[in-house]
């Protein structure tokens, strides 16, 4: 017997209505930008903002929030903690989504998607190119979350046999499933060294970018699993997982620790602590930024708030929160390409990433219902 | 007990991994590729702001030559009133203006034109970035020239110039990127054939000069030191071979031109008695960005030997600990 179940019960339930909804208007938009009007019409992007939300976002961002299954694996199968076992299936399941709707969103984005497969034929390969690196890693990242989750598939399916040949292997597709989104999310970061001067000061340090995007991958990874197991625990009324959820914020700890050193330590050593205070926008933000970064740390510092549900989520959506605005922050808040361009998305750009937003819900909402994802009760 | 451990461990791991890939980086790019230098037979511009009268003549040739339509704006159908770069727009000729504009070429209470077009870089930023090759620099002419059909459309060319020239077509279904390929793309070859630029032929004062970046640099530091007041022959059209020349009082001269060392360096090179700055002109270094970025990921994926070491430790790791987990609890992984 698996130790996962569905959780069952009914499918249209009312939130559920309310995201196909937003869904349903999203699918209006996106008729316009592939057959009518094309991307000026229905986004603000212009000549200098080329990459607004849809990028940053749904790709950058929206991947960050995917890394749960990633960051578990480092947890699970490198640091072989067994304990955080009953938490990957759910992670995977959310990462896998949250992936291929960043896929979708790179594809919505791009600007000659009817040749999109340019991009996959080695002789067009360009080996300097950052994007490359992260366009093919993530599409073969997309197909090892697949292959993660598919067991999950296979015992609804009652397919015992090829469940077990798929188990003789899985450990392939864990490794590659740790070693992809270490290549990738970290080429995130190296994705702002090239635009240079556009970059404010604060947030463009050259060769440190892969590093820190990585380190704020691997914390937001943290967070969403901590995230998602505590509303999961709510909203679908199961025992409190805060048990395990509160060794997962020691680990955050450490990690913000290592990312606040790092950070500073850079700007530091490359003389820009004084934009700090420079009094600007860009300074504002990186205050606004720290003190996100620094909430979550006085939280989980202490073993007895690190025991409180509550206070685990919110930890939780500060460090998420941080991880974002970082990433905003560097590839758009702050982004300066030169005098005439501005950038603010337009209602249906934001509804169209809004729609994005809810068919990955509604996709997992279906999903956790029907198949086994979620670990069984202990007490059960 | 266990916990703290696992505290340290994970922290331990951090520190050590963050470090080596720090290291990795920080001594990647230590041996990182130097900018790229200009290419032997590099052929550009040089387009003195102080001699442009902003007739935008340039601006109608260059339409005429990429067959492109004019940007109308209200009942002005007599003349192309495009203000930026955009899909349909490759040249624009753009106004600097302070206080009362009462004279040319000085900053306060002055204005003076500016020239928006490719700068064909030494070490294009374009070029760096594309995944599919879609930007190239001629290996010769040193010229940067678009390829749509292998373009997927990601622009990330437009974010990776330091002057937005790549621009897309954001209003069409089927759109393209653009930009000026100095009238060299398939189909034009002007300079191929021997010709010059569309907007040099007709530039009616010589202020956009075309010619072999070495005589264009040589005949930038021959104007930067000549003295305010005095008369100079400023030539026409190409610099091997002008077509004509005029006398011309010689104006105050910012010392700086653009583009000799900007970022690596362009082979269409900026002069100007305003200064740059002032003139829209970004904020750049020395030091190529692609320089750098090619770096990092070189000292990261060549021959992808790092993720495949990285991924035989992955698999030794996970293999053992799932089967860890086997015996723990039962076949399941
Ligand atoms: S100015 Fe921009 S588009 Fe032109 S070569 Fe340089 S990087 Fe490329
Ligand atoms: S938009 Fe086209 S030319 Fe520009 S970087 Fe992307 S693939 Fe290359
Ligand atoms: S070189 Fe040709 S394409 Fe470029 S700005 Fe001049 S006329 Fe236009």
């Amino acid at each position: 017997m698996s130790e996962y179940q569905a959780l069952g019960g009914r499918i249209f339930t009312k939130p559920f209505m309310v995201l196909s909804v937003i869904f349903a208007i999203s699918l209006y938009f996106m008729f316009d930008r592939f057959v009518i009007g094309g991307m000026g019409a229905v986004s603000n992007l212009n000549g200098g903002f080329a990459w607004g939300i849809w990028v940053v976002y749904d790709v950058v961002i929206g991947t960050a929030f995917a890394c749960g299954g990633y960051a578990l694996a480092i947890a699970v199968y490198v640091f072989n903690k067994g304990q955080y076992h009953p938490l990957v299936r759910p992670a995977i399941l959310a990462s896998l989504l949250g992936y291929a709707l960043g896929g979708f969103g790179a594809f919505f984005d791009m600007g000659r998607f009817w040749q999109f497969y340019e991009i996959f034929l080695p002789w067009n390969w360009n080996f300097n190119s950052v994007m490359l690196e992260v366009g093919l890693c993530v599409a073969i990242y997309i197909l090892v979350l697949a292959m993660e989750f598919s067991p999950a598939l296979l015992e609804k399916l009652g397919k015992k046999k090829l469940l077990k040949s798929l188990n003789k292997v899985l450990f392939l597709f864990i490794a590659l499933g740790i070693l992809l989104p270490s290549m990738h999310q970290s080429s995130l970061g190296s994705l702002l060294i090239a635009m240079g001067h556009k970059v404010n000061p604060l947030w463009q340090v050259m060769q440190m970018q892969p590093l820190l995007a990585l380190m704020t991958a691997i914390l937001m990874g943290f967070s969403i699993v901590l995230f998602e197991a505590s509303t999961v625990t709510v909203g679908f009324k199961r025992n409190s997982e805060t048990h395990i959820l509160s060794g997962l914020g020691k680990i955050i700890v450490g990690l913000l620790i290592a990312f606040l050193v790092v950070r500073f330590g850079v700007l530091t050593f490359q003389g820009k602590l004084g934009l700090i205070f420079a009094g600007d926008f860009a300074s504002f933000m990186f205050i606004l930024e720290t003190i996100l970064f620094v909430i979550p740390l006085v939280i989980l510092l202490s073993p007895e708030r690190r025991a409180q549900g509550s206070k685990l989520l919110i930890a939780g959506v500060c460090m998420l929160l941080a991880g974002s605005l970082y990433r905003f922050d560097a590839f758009l808040l702050t982004f300066n390409p030169g005098p005439g361009y501005n950038y603010f998305p337009s209602v249906p750009e934001i509804m169209i990433t809004l729609g994005v937003v809810a068919f990955e819900l509604m996709a997992y909402i279906v999903i956790v219902k029907l198949l086994p994802v979620m670990h069984r009760e202990e007490h059960a | 007990m266990k916990r703290r451990d696992f505290l340290k461990t994970s922290l331990g791991g951090t520190v050590t991994a963050a470090a080596a890939l720090g290291g990795t980086v920080c001594s990647g790019t230590a041996q990182a590729r130097p900018n790229l230098e200009p290419a032997p037979e590099a052929v550009g511009m040089l387009f003195d702001s102080t001699l442009c009268v902003g007739c935008k003549a340039c601006v109608t040739k260059c339409k005429q030559v990429n067959e492109m339509p004019p940007v109308i704006e209200g009942d002005h159908i007599a003349w192309d009133s495009a203000r930026d770069l955009s899909g349909d727009t490759l040249n624009v000729i753009k106004v600097y203006q302070n206080g009362d504009r009462s004279t040319k070429d000085v900053e306060i209470d002055g204005f003076c034109f500016e020239k928006r077009s490719c700068m064909h870089c030494v070490d294009p930023g374009c070029v760096s970035v594309c995944p599919t090759t879609s930007m190239q620099r001629n290996p010769i002419t040193g010229i940067v020239t678009h390829h749509p059909d292998t373009c997927i459309g990601c622009r990330n060319c437009m974010v990776g110039c330091p002057y937005n020239v790549p621009q897309f077509q954001y209003n069409e279904v089927f759109g393209q990127i653009n930009k000026c390929q100095m009238c060299n793309q398939k189909g034009v070859e002007r300079i191929d054939n021997g010709q010059m630029t569309g907007c040099a032929e007709v530039c009616p004062t010589g202020a956009t000069l075309f010619g072999p970046r070495k005589l264009l640099l040589q005949e930038a530091k021959q104007r930067m030191a000549l003295k305010k007041g005095d008369t100079y022959n400023y030539p026409r059209g190409d610099i091997s071979k002008p077509d004509n020349y005029y006398e011309k009082e010689v104006p105050d001269y910012k010392q700086h031109i653009w583009g000799e060392k900007e970022a690596g360096g362009t082979n269409v090179m900026h002069i100007s008695a305003v200064s740059f700055d002032k003139l829209g002109m970004p904020p750049l270094g020395e030091r190529s960005a692609p320089s750098v970025v090619e770096g990092v990921q070189h000292a990261l994926y060549s021959y992808l030997a790092l993720p495949a070491m990285a991924l035989a430790g992955l698999t030794y790791t996970v293999k053992k600990n799932t089967s860890d987990h086997d015996d723990d609890d039962g076949g399941e992984s």
